[in-house]
């Protein structure tokens, strides 16, 4: 036991510390964890793709790209708006803020819409082969996240309405504009994989 | 006791527990304070440990004698998946995710963990998974039977076509357990990164934050890829993909590098924190500072690195190329050097000093000696010939049950002896602690020994009847395994009892250094409050005279006022 003489007189000033701003670190941890499972959908299928004999099912030529490239171009675009959403926020433009924020959520919807209909019109299924089933499980994990993207920012854009939300600062908004980058990087390497590399032999 | 002697503005008692002190019902609620959840989930997880136990010794009763007349060989095929699955995920990760909520914060003078409420939920998804995990014994078709592994194309068998089956089940729950686990990850790492006490630089944390700390990167890393094997499985289960059937043209090895990728990290998520117990417990009872400190804190990420590069050497007799059989073997090998850095510190500062045998250093020296003779076995099997002349045999069985329960096990007995007072506030039964371990270790022993010889002899794992020839060491094993439930008996009766009505502990019965331990036995709901110590020295200073922190005095003299 250390020893403890109880007249010493004692010279210990409290210290204070706050702990706070850890949210984004915990957040940018989860997306790095989260990219790893897109990571490994996206080695799974390279890999499903080099070694699978035959790739696509029969009647299927190949996947039409002019759509899903006005798709991307408009995904793409919607992270610049988003980030001058994240601008007029900290310049305390509210309104600004709110119209830039809205318009990065109507570009994803129609991201969503978009994804829809090409599904839609599709003439295969999430049975046929690797092939369908790499396709829809792609697109719809990624799909799913541009969803839950969408529902963040409005969820983000109904609190800039209750008074004072912001004053301590918009982790929220910087958090929720982090997640639609992320969403979009993932995007443009999924393009890749699927549109743009497609089998010709 | 209040004292007058000192400023009160300065000396201000620290706030009692909520509840009485020795109020339980606190674990059965929704509490987010971590030394809550840690003992919830070392609580909820030995319970499992006991589950998982009872399902092992029917396994062992069954292969007593080498037919299969206990129960039948399907249902044994259900009893080796259900016990591999609930000693993982149920009793391992749970239990050392409550070592880590009570350590991290009260080691790094954190107040509590960077998202408590989040905390708190990661641990109330593991009573949900456990209820979709156990509920599949009741389904028709009984619970999965492919092994924890679950491969495919034996795990995407539906003979009886139901939706909800038992493969179904343990997906679903592996799921749950995931998402409680990257949960529970991304709350250590912050905490660990953002909320250290002033003046704990990276190379003033103890060894277990840094083992904590590698471990839970691991999980972050390596988790996900078995999430999106796992997904792909459950599609090809229920919804009619073919990415692990070959007639659809998908390739069921790939789930193999999706599902070893992570469940070979998986090992050093579990042995990693033990490291960290084993270098705790060893330099307090043996009152020596810990034998090149910054080494073993760094061999931590190295085994990370490492553990992330090697998970083919599960794969080499599954049609695995040579060049590659080769390579994970010789990255394989390349553990053993930080893991030796380890073991060497150890013994380096065991070398010379005057130990002390209370029943967690017991406990310790035990584990370590197992952790040898399992990493020697853990060597002979990353050889590629011989991994191929006894995989899937019961040297493979032997081996990591040495690493799994031998190590690991023996490490988690030592830290929830070594930390009991700290946490509960009372001391333990030494004596009843001397009789666990002498059981545990002449079980554990008896248990997995035999079977290396079985092993090399060619006996096959998972399979309910077995050759004569074996007949003498399943017998031995079965011994082994009965003398393992026995040692249970003094353990509960230890625990319950000590808590109940044990001598009150004192705040360092240990004479330990670390923050922890400047604590009150228990420690208040914020740990250190507001007035967080700043740290001066190295950890483990023992013998070197030097305070650990600023106004050490102070804090001594709070903990054993409060």
């Amino acid at each position: 036991m250390t020893s403890t003489n109880a007249d010493l007189p004692l010279k210990h000033v409290p210290g204070h510390i706050k702990h706070d701003g850890h949210n984004l670190t915990g957040f940018i941890i989860f997306l790095c964890s989260e990219s790893i499972i897109f990571l490994a959908f996206f080695v799974g299928y390279a890999l499903l793709k080099i070694t699978s004999p035959e790739w696509l099912p029969e009647g299927v030529e190949g996947l039409e790209t002019r759509m899903p490239l006005i798709n991307t171009v408009i995904l793409v675009s919607s992270s610049f708006v988003a980030y001058f959403a994240e601008v007029y926020l900290h310049k305390k433009n509210l309104w600004g803020f709110r119209a830039m924020w809205l318009l990065t959520m109507a570009m994803g919807s129609y991201f969503v819409y978009g994804q829809y209909v090409e599904w839609s019109e599709l003439a295969f299924s999430l049975s046929s082969g690797v092939f369908g089933g790499t396709f829809y499980l792609l697109t719809g994990f990624h799909g799913l996240h541009v969803i839950t993207g969408i529902l963040l920012m409005g969820l983000m854009l109904a609190r800039s309405f209750s008074p004072n939300n912001y004053d301590k600062g918009e982790m929220g908004v910087t958090a929720v504009s982090l997640f639609w980058h992320f969403v979009d990087v993932i995007w443009i390497i999924l393009y890749v994989l699927i549109y743009v590399w497609q089998r010709t032999s | 006791m209040t004292s007058t002697k000192y400023d009160p503005r300065v000396l201000k008692a620290p706030h009692p527990v909520p509840g009485a002190p020795d109020n339980w019902k606190r674990f059965l609620s929704f509490n987010t304070d971590a030394k809550v959840i840690g003992i919830q989930y070392i609580g909820l997880s030995l319970f499992f440990l006991l589950v998982g136990g009872l399902l092992a010794m029917v396994m062992r009763g069954e292969l007593i004698t080498p037919p299969a007349d206990l129960v039948d060989p399907s249902v044994y095929n259900g009893l080796y998946t259900m016990h591999g699955t609930v000693m993982l995920f149920l009793f391992l990760f749970p239990v050392l995710n409550g070592f880590n909520n009570l350590l991290i914060p009260t080691m790094i003078g954190a107040p509590d963990m960077a998202f408590p409420k989040l905390n708190a939920a990661a641990f109330w998804l593991v009573p949900v998974f456990a209820v979709v995990l156990l509920s599949s014994f009741f389904i028709p078709g009984g619970p999965a039977s492919s092994g924890w592994w679950s491969y495919p194309p034996v795990s995407i068998q539906n003979p009886l076509g139901h939706l909800i089956n038992g493969e179904f089940l343990w997906i679903l729950a592996v799921a749950i357990s995931g998402v409680s686990s990257i949960m529970g990850a991304i709350n250590f790492v912050t905490t660990i990164i953002r909320m250290r006490a002033p003046g704990m630089g990276f190379f003033k944390m103890p060894v277990f934050v840094w083992t904590a700390w590698a471990a839970q990167t691991l999980q972050l890393i390596g988790l996900p890829a078995l999430t999106g094997g796992a997904i792909m499985l459950l599609f090809d289960l229920s919804f009619g993909t073919s990415f692990f059937r070959p007639e659809g043209g998908g390739d069921p090895v790939l789930y193999q590098h999706f599902f070893w990728f992570y469940s070979h990290p998986a090992v050093y998520v579990m042995v990693l924190p033990v490291f960290g117990i084993f270098s705790e417990v060893i330099t307090v009872y043996s009152r020596k500072p810990l034998f090149g400190y910054k080494f073993v804190a760094l061999a931590s990420f190295i085994i990370t690195f490492l553990g992330l590069i090697v998970w083919v050497h599960h794969m080499f007799y599954t049609g695995t190329p040579q060049w590659m059989r080769n390579l994970v073997m010789i990255t394989t090998m390349l553990i053993a050097v930080p893991t030796g850095v380890k073991v060497f510190a150890w013994l380096g500062t065991l070398w010379g000093a005057k130990i002390r045998l209370t029943t967690p250093m017991l406990f310790v020296l035990g584990g370590l000696v197992n952790f040898i003779f399992g990493g020697i076995t853990g060597v002979m099997l990353g050889t590629v010939p011989i991994d191929i002349h006894v995989g899937n045999t019961y040297f493979v069985v032997a081996h990591f049950h040495y690493i799994i329960f031998n190590t690991i096990g023996f490490g988690i007995f030592a830290g929830i002896y070594h930390w009991f007072p700290k946490f509960t506030g009372r001391m333990y039964y030494e004596g009843l602690g001397k009789i666990h371990f002498t059981l545990t270790f002449i079980g554990a022993t008896l248990n997995w020994l035999p079977l290396h010889w079985a092993g090399l002899y060619g006996m096959p794992r998972r399979v309910a009847s077995y050759d004569p020839e074996f007949a003498l060491w399943n017998v031995i094993a079965s011994i082994g395994a009965f003398m393992l439930g026995v040692a249970s008996i003094p353990f509960i009766l230890n625990i319950v009892s000590s808590w109940a009505r044990g001598a009150k502990a004192p705040a360092n019965p240990w004479r330990a250094i670390g923050l922890e331990w400047l604590l009150p036995s228990p420690p208040p709901a914020e740990n250190f409050e507001d007035d967080i110590p700043t740290v001066i020295s190295e950890p483990y200073g023992y013998g070197l005279g030097k305070p650990l922190v600023e106004d050490e005095e102070f804090y001594v003299r709070r903990s054993m006022e409060a």
